[in-house]
């Protein structure tokens, strides 16, 4: 058993790519849950809709990655704006249905084989992130250590931009919420009904925000296809959304820090668990698989099983997360 | 050993049921499996000429498009009956399908190997028909019928989760995993039988030896459905009620539960698709100009009875009065004596036994460890459309809902049919916000 490897593994994970997505699609959802109390069902939808805004501009229309970048944005707002025209004035759980529908429609229509020569159907879109990586001061395929975290030139680069644009964006976030326009959003968040009485337009001030929340959402899934360097529909699986939900409620539900710290802890140990049962030693290992199997995609499937006990878990008993108040905002307020 | 199925039991029940020993060996599947074929015609010459460029595919599975040979192949993920259809408009000019009818074909594909199709054509005569035939009035009463097997298929999922939340107010997102629930325990039953459960029945002869007959192992799924409904009810949403967590932060439990549930099956079961040992494959009878497989007109039957039970049950019955009211208003019916709790686990047993019923008829093409999330959506616009808590609604949404998405594939490819459910779903919200049989009240 190598715990050396394990724990290099670990601490890798602990700022890693993944974490770094899912906490910049966390933090949309904590503007969308957290701030204004909407039950996103559908948040990696928007990360799709991010992610195919530079796939489908490049693939297809043959444009400028950077013009695709634009375009990621202009795909997750309308993508908001379509959803939120039919639901906004609803209670809040016709948004949570429409939102779950329409991120699994997204994933099948951008991999079915009529929009093939759009999105590229199962294949995705491949080799568009070149304009980025050109810009790179480290040197792509040579590994960089830096004390215990050990990664690849490009993933230095990715980590370095994507970093700076999530603390860059949770500190706008950050304003936004000490901002008037953030108060009126927790306004409505506690009660909807005395917000709209004192004269504001809720169902504008949801609009904004699940617009705003979905673009966070859209700038995710465009850091995840430039880290992965490849579009594909099938890594837009719903069940994504609710690793966000775990990761932002382990963080606690409507604290600025919450989706960056709740990532961390929750990829850290997902991590370090597969890492470890793969290392198990020969002994434990036959001891273990006498009772539980333990093959590579079973140990792979853990991890969705450890999100599912994991929500169902905290929801139950830890409303407001590990780290926050009830005092802020806590998921059973309402 | 049936490893998943046993382990699957023994997880969700423990002590409920007794742990037995001795079930046949798990068969060998090959993991390469496709769908094979060939297409050619002989030209006015009198040559055989391969057709090229032909596109293939298989809703969810993927597609080819024939190559210089006219050959083509299908990987498929794991046995099971697949519709393969053809792409009439890539077709060479001049050349059409012997039987325009026929531009899908069934193929059951077993564990062996590749499973060869054969789509015949011809050069010539007929090719003007493929285009008219598309709005035949054969093809659109076909396409009724299937629709509406879907609708009553869908029907019996979404009653449970309708009144599910007429008694709770509680979306239940885990509905997807009791229908999942359903198919994988008709399977287990099918081919392990009770004797995997209770193995001192391993001396009785068959059916109690091995796997029992489809039907017998229908009515176990059925019961399963109903226990697991009544567990969850009991072990999880139950003790969150009565410790006062809120609507919303149960509606979170569900989809953890949801997930939880899905992946345990998938844990269990493998990826791998299957299917049931009886009536897997059937030919198509035809009557009145439209097909139907017996297997298809039984469970339809078998729906419509159980429909007509449900819809007795819930206006002539004691217990089922008793859910509407609760469904309608939750204070007055408490206050005029109803158990209230007593409604909602009866609501949980009868929702949960109805999802799986419909999930071992949903089941008949492939069993899959997904499949309930598949038809989450089309579940979800059923509601929608009827009338969110409604038991009648339901009915009637998940018929439209059916016969919809069967009519949309006229227009759009197959492949995207599920998506008509979003857009009943987004139209539905739109228009008429409180469903076709709901009460008009403020519910923004």
């Amino acid at each position: 058993m190598d715990w050396g490897f394990i724990f290099e593994r670990t601490f890798s994970a602990m700022i890693g790519p993944e974490v770094m997505v899912y906490a910049l699609a966390a933090v949309g959802l904590n503007v969308h849950f957290g701030y204004t109390g909407l039950m996103n069902f559908g948040q990696v939808g928007f990360m799709a809709a991010g992610a195919y805004g530079v796939g489908v501009s490049v693939f297809w229309l043959g444009w400028n990655f950077w013009v695709g970048v634009l375009f990621s944005f202009v795909y997750s707002a309308v993508l908001a704006l379509l959803l939120g025209i039919p639901t906004l004035r609803l209670r809040a759980d016709y948004l949570s249905l429409v939102t779950i529908a329409a991120s699994e429609s997204i994933r099948l229509l951008a991999r079915s084989r009529v929009m093939q020569p759009i999105t590229g159907g199962v294949e995705g879109v491949n080799q568009f992130a070149g304009p980025f990586y050109d810009l790179s001061p480290f040197e792509l395929g040579k590994f960089y250590s830096f004390g215990p975290f050990k990664y690849l030139g490009r993933d230095v680069w990715v980590l370095l931009v994507g970093w700076t644009l999530l603390i860059l964006v949770t500190l706008m976030v950050r304003a936004l919420m000490k901002s008037p326009w953030g108060r009126t959003l927790r306004a409505i968040r506690e009660d909807e009904d005395a917000a709209r009485a004192l004269g504001k337009n809720a169902y504008f001030y949801k609009m904004q925000s699940l617009m705003l929340g979905g673009m966070i959402g859209g700038l995710a899934g465009l850091l995840q296809v430039v880290q992965k360097a490849s579009v594909q529909a099938d890594t837009f699986n719903p069940v994504i959304t609710f690793t966000i939900w775990t990761m932002l409620i382990v963080g606690g539900v409507g604290r600025i820090w919450s989706p960056i710290v709740g990532a961390s802890i929750y990829w850290t140990l997902i991590v370090f668990v597969e890492n470890t049962l793969r290392q198990l030693p020969d002994g434990t290992r036959a001891s273990l698989e006498r009772t539980i199997e333990l093959s590579d995609f079973n140990i792979a499937m853990l991890r969705f099983i450890l999100v599912g006990a994991g929500l169902l878990l905290l929801a139950r008993f830890r409303p407001q997360g590990i780290f926050g108040s009830r005092e802020e905002m806590a998921l059973d307020r309402r | 050993m049936p490893k998943w199925g046993r382990r699957a039991v023994i997880a969700a029940f423990g002590a409920l049921l007794g742990l037995g020993a001795g079930a046949p060996a798990m068969a060998q599947v090959s993991d390469d499996l496709g769908v094979i074929g060939q297409l050619q015609y002989t030209d006015a010459t009198g040559t055989k000429v391969p057709a090229v460029g032909v596109d293939l595919s298989i809703d969810d599975v993927g597609g080819a498009t024939t190559d210089s040979d006219g050959s083509f192949r299908i990987p498929v993920p794991g046995p099971g009956e697949y519709t393969i259809r053809l792409d009439v408009a890539t077709l060479p000019e001049g050349v059409a399908l012997n039987d325009p009818e026929r531009a899908t074909l069934q193929a059951k594909v077993s564990q062996n190997g590749d499973q060869r199709v054969i789509f015949p054509l011809v050069f010539g005569e007929g090719g003007n028909q493929t285009t008219e035939s598309n709005f035949s009035i054969r093809r659109i009463s076909q396409l009724t019928l299937e629709g509406v097997k879907l609708g009553l298929y869908l029907a019996m999922a979404a009653i449970g989760l309708s009144l599910i939340f007429g008694t709770t107010g509680l979306v239940n997102f885990a509905h997807a995993e009791l229908i999942t629930w359903g198919t994988l325990m008709a399977y287990y039953f099918n081919i392990y039988g009770l004797v995997a459960t209770f193995g001192f029945l391993s001396v009785l002869p068959p059916p109690f030896g091995g796997g029992v007959n489809f039907i017998f192992a229908t009515l176990l799924a059925t019961i399963m459905g109903g226990v697991l409904g009544y567990v969850l009810n009991r072990v999880v949403f139950r003790t969150a009620r009565s410790a006062g967590v809120s609507l919303l932060a149960q509606m979170v439990m569900t989809i953890g539960l949801s997930i939880f549930l899905r992946y345990v099956f998938v844990y269990f079961f493998g990826s791998r698709y299957r299917v049931y040992a009886d009536y897997a494959s059937q030919r198509a009878n035809e009557f009145w100009g439209v097909e139907l497989t017996s297997r298809d007109a039984a469970a339809m039957v078998v729906s419509i009875i159980i429909l007509v039970a449900v819809g007795l049950g819930l206006t002539r019955t004691r217990t089922g009065r008793a859910m509407r009211a609760v469904s309608d208003n939750r204070d007055l019916a408490e206050s005029s004596g109803i158990d209230v709790e007593r409604v909602i686990s009866q609501v949980w047993i009868y929702g949960g036994a109805l999802a799986a019923l419909s999930g071992t008829f949903f089941g008949f093409d492939t069993v899959k460890w997904d499949l309930g999330t598949r038809i989450l959506l089309l579940v979800f616009a059923a509601i929608t459309l009827g009338g969110l808590g409604t038991a009648f609604g339901a009915l009637v949404g998940a018929l439209i809902v059916g016969v919809a998405i069967n009519w949309s594939t006229l227009f759009i490819d197959t492949e995207l049919k599920n998506m008509t459910a979003l857009i009943v779903l987004i139209l539905a919200l739109l228009l008429r916000p409180q469903g076709i049989l709901g009460k008009k009240q403020r519910i923004g």
